[in-house]
């Protein structure tokens, strides 16, 4: 992971420590499904036949297997050991759409869906892409109600709503 | 000679008004989606699956399957206009088609690629038309073990054709199989890895995985990269279009090899992107021009447009007559038979008739259309790239998170498309690949039940898979396609001069 750091500069973390770090996370996930279809049962009862562990035993069994070899391989071999998975300067650009987004979901359980599509696209329009709020809002506002009238109205699939929209009688 | 009277009883469906229009907002929300950064056929038809719902299957699929036509034409506007593929089957079109642009012949890539693309989808129709009949009578006679065996295929030609890593592929898949485990057991009516939490009981829907890992993951990739539109104008006057398709016939040898080679891919889960990188690769090789191909050849532009096109529309042949898609937009529309109650494989053939030849109908009039389409609104469509990033990113996220909402009307999946969205990012990053993923997320519950049928069938016991010549020859084939990449790399180690499949990237 060193020479990561050496070739490139910002370089956060090295395409092989993610390589291993993911196949570690695939091993977990099969480990996981083996133990749970050992609980319920991965065996043969006589009149009913495969149990319902069965078949995603196996699966677990060849996950952990493909995903040990991806381990060693990532170990052994060091690929992409100089290359880097991201680097500061795109790990923020990443987070910027991602931050944003989590904050989005998180509110549109209290607030309903609209309030806080509004204010995500308006939010990111003026932090992110340094807009004039006059022009940022407008924006926002301006999607939510298309959404509205696309769903509430024309296509009767109802979305969360929040406080808001109850005050309009919805 | 049934087939054409089918066929024109699938017109007549096609041609109701309702249909016509549902079709052509189809194809202009599909071109829409193929522009769009972050959106693109798979995701696109998941997020408008749900909308679908209250309508008749067969107006729902006309425009879905439309959607995704318009998505294969989307493609090339940006690869062309942009340096940028707005879909992956369209990255070698911007290997000729871009240096085009760039010296001012714009009008005439984006009309060879569009032509291209038409030709390649009505040959890959034609063969739907005729051969789709015909594998689903053979299909007929499957029983459980032969459908496990063809599910089985097709998982392995994942690992023998994929040009990645197989340990990943396998990985991949085994994922999503794993995903498609979660909940409740239908058979035994036993929870599997649910944990005792009640949001898991309705286990993973393929539809939030494909929003998340495509949309969202994409919407991720493209920021880290700082993407910003900068492009050639797109100008398409009728005398360009017309001195383009005048020369585009000399390029009929090229046009046929490429159809070929998207429709054999297509059937075969190869998928549109390998069938675009292998037709233009034998193109440059094959080509009088090859040795100026990548600095701005009309043929460059045809052979991979062609391939993507005929392997897209082709991939729903194995969807409609097995119940296996080809590629994962064709896994999106299979999940959208499920839902709307219709049972993928051979049988629709004789019970839906009118659902089976009005997507056949549709494909025909849908590329007609698309085509027209693309090549009268292409300034629009290019005008909204002109949009700055930071508008259509966040608006992207909406929409994908109002269609993650609407499948099950959780706000639980809107959570969950956001972590698929981060998993998707990941996996582009470290080349593991999202179809096979997907396709066992789909096929997983299908795929499971045969496989208990079969052991039922047998007691127990594998041999079940040889009991007959059928079978038996898609299971070995199955097994040599898995083990292909060991033989290469066994042959790699004897000679010591090709590198193990572990170090390709």
């Amino acid at each position: 992971m060193k020479d990561g750091e050496f070739t490139s500069s910002r370089g956060l973390v090295s395409k092989r420590t993610m390589e291993i770090v993911v196949a570690v996370l695939f091993l977990v996930v099969g480990s996981i499904v083996i133990t749970d279809s050992l609980r319920i049962g991965a065996g043969w009862r006589d009149p009913e036949g495969p149990e319902a562990g069965y078949f995603p035993f196996y699966i677990g069994l060849i996950m952990s297997g493909a995903s040990l070899v991806t381990l060693v391989q990532a170990v052994l071999k060091r690929p992409g050991a100089g290359t880097s998975f991201v680097d500061a300067e795109a790990l923020k650009q990443v987070l910027q759409v991602l931050v944003p987004a989590g904050v989005f979901v998180l509110l549109l359980n209290f607030i309903g869906i609209y309030v806080s599509a509004a204010l995500y696209i308006a939010g990111f329009m003026a932090v992110v892409g340094r807009y004039a709020w006059f022009r940022a809002i407008p924006v926002g506002v301006g999607v939510a109600i298309v959404l509205f009238l696309m769903f509430e109205v024309w296509f009767l699939v109802p979305l969360p709503k929040g406080p808001i929209e109850e005050l309009f009688g919805y | 000679m049934e087939e054409i009277a089918s066929l024109f009883h699938g017109f007549a469906v096609v041609l109701e008004p309702f249909n016509l229009v549902l079709m052509l907002i189809g194809i202009t929300l599909g071109v829409l989606i193929g522009v769009l950064p972050g959106l693109g056929g798979a995701n696109g038809v998941a997020i408008l699956l749900p909308l679908t719902f209250s309508m008749p299957p067969t107006s729902a699929i006309i425009m879905l399957s439309c959607i995704y036509w318009g998505a294969l034409f989307g493609g090339a506007i940006t690869s062309i206009l942009f340096n940028i593929p707005g879909e992956p089957w369209s990255v070698a079109t911007t290997f000729d088609g871009h240096p085009m642009a760039q010296q001012g012949r714009a009008g005439e890539a984006l009309t060879a690629a569009f032509t291209s693309s038409f030709v390649g989808a009505f040959i890959a129709v034609v063969v739907i038309t005729f051969l789709a009949p015909l594998i689903a009578g053979f299909a007929l006679q499957f029983g459980p073990p032969e459908f496990f065996a063809v599910q089985f295929l097709t998982f392995c030609s994942f690992v023998g054709m994929g040009r990645g890593n197989a340990f990943k592929t396998i990985a991949a898949m085994t994922l999503g199989f794993a995903l498609a485990c979660v909940g409740l057991d239908t058979v035994t009516g036993q929870l599997r890895m649910t944990f005792g939490t009640t949001e898991l009981l309705r286990g993973f829907d393929f539809l939030i995985a494909v929003i998340g890992l495509f949309g969202i993951g994409e919407i991720l990739l493209s920021m880290e990269e700082g993407l910003s539109f900068k492009g050639g104008a797109a100008k398409l006057n009728p005398t360009v279009v017309w001195q383009t398709w005048k020369k585009l016939p000399q390029f009929w040898v090229t046009s046929l090899r490429s159809a070929a080679i998207g429709c054999w891919m297509g059937i075969t889960p190869g998928g549109a992107t390998p069938a675009s990188f292998m037709s233009y690769g034998i193109a440059k090789r094959v080509s009088r021009n090859g040795d100026r191909f990548g600095k701005g050849e009309i043929e460059g532009v045809v052979a991979p447009e062609t391939a993507a096109h005929a392997a897209g529309t082709s991939a729903l042949l194995p969807m409609i007559t097995l119940g296996i898609p080809g590629s994962p937009t064709a896994a999106v529309l299979l999940g959208g038979l499920l839902i709307w109650g219709l049972q993928p494989g051979p049988l629709l053939f004789v019970e839906q008739k009118d659902f089976v030849w009005g997507l056949i109908a549709s494909m025909y009039l849908g590329n007609v259309a698309g085509l027209l389409i693309v090549l009268t609104c292409v300034p629009l469509f290019a005008a909204i790239l002109r949009i700055p990033f930071s508008i259509i990113a966040p608006v992207i996220v909406v929409i994908c998170a109002v269609g993650a909402y609407t499948v099950h009307n959780a706000a639980f999946d809107i959570a969950l498309m956001l972590v698929f969205g981060v998993i998707g990012y990941a996996f582009k990053k470290l080349d593991y690949p999202l179809s096979p993923l997907v396709l066992a997320l789909v096929l997983g519950d299908m795929a499971e039940s045969a496989f208990r049928q079969s052991m039922l069938l047998s007691g127990g016991s594998l041999s079940v898979f040889w009991s007959n010549w059928l079978v038996a020859s898609i299971m070995s084939l199955g097994l040599a396609l898995l083990l292909w990449p060991l033989v290469s790399w066994a042959k790699g180690m004897l000679q010591r001069t090709v590198p193990a499949p572990g170090t390709g990237a």
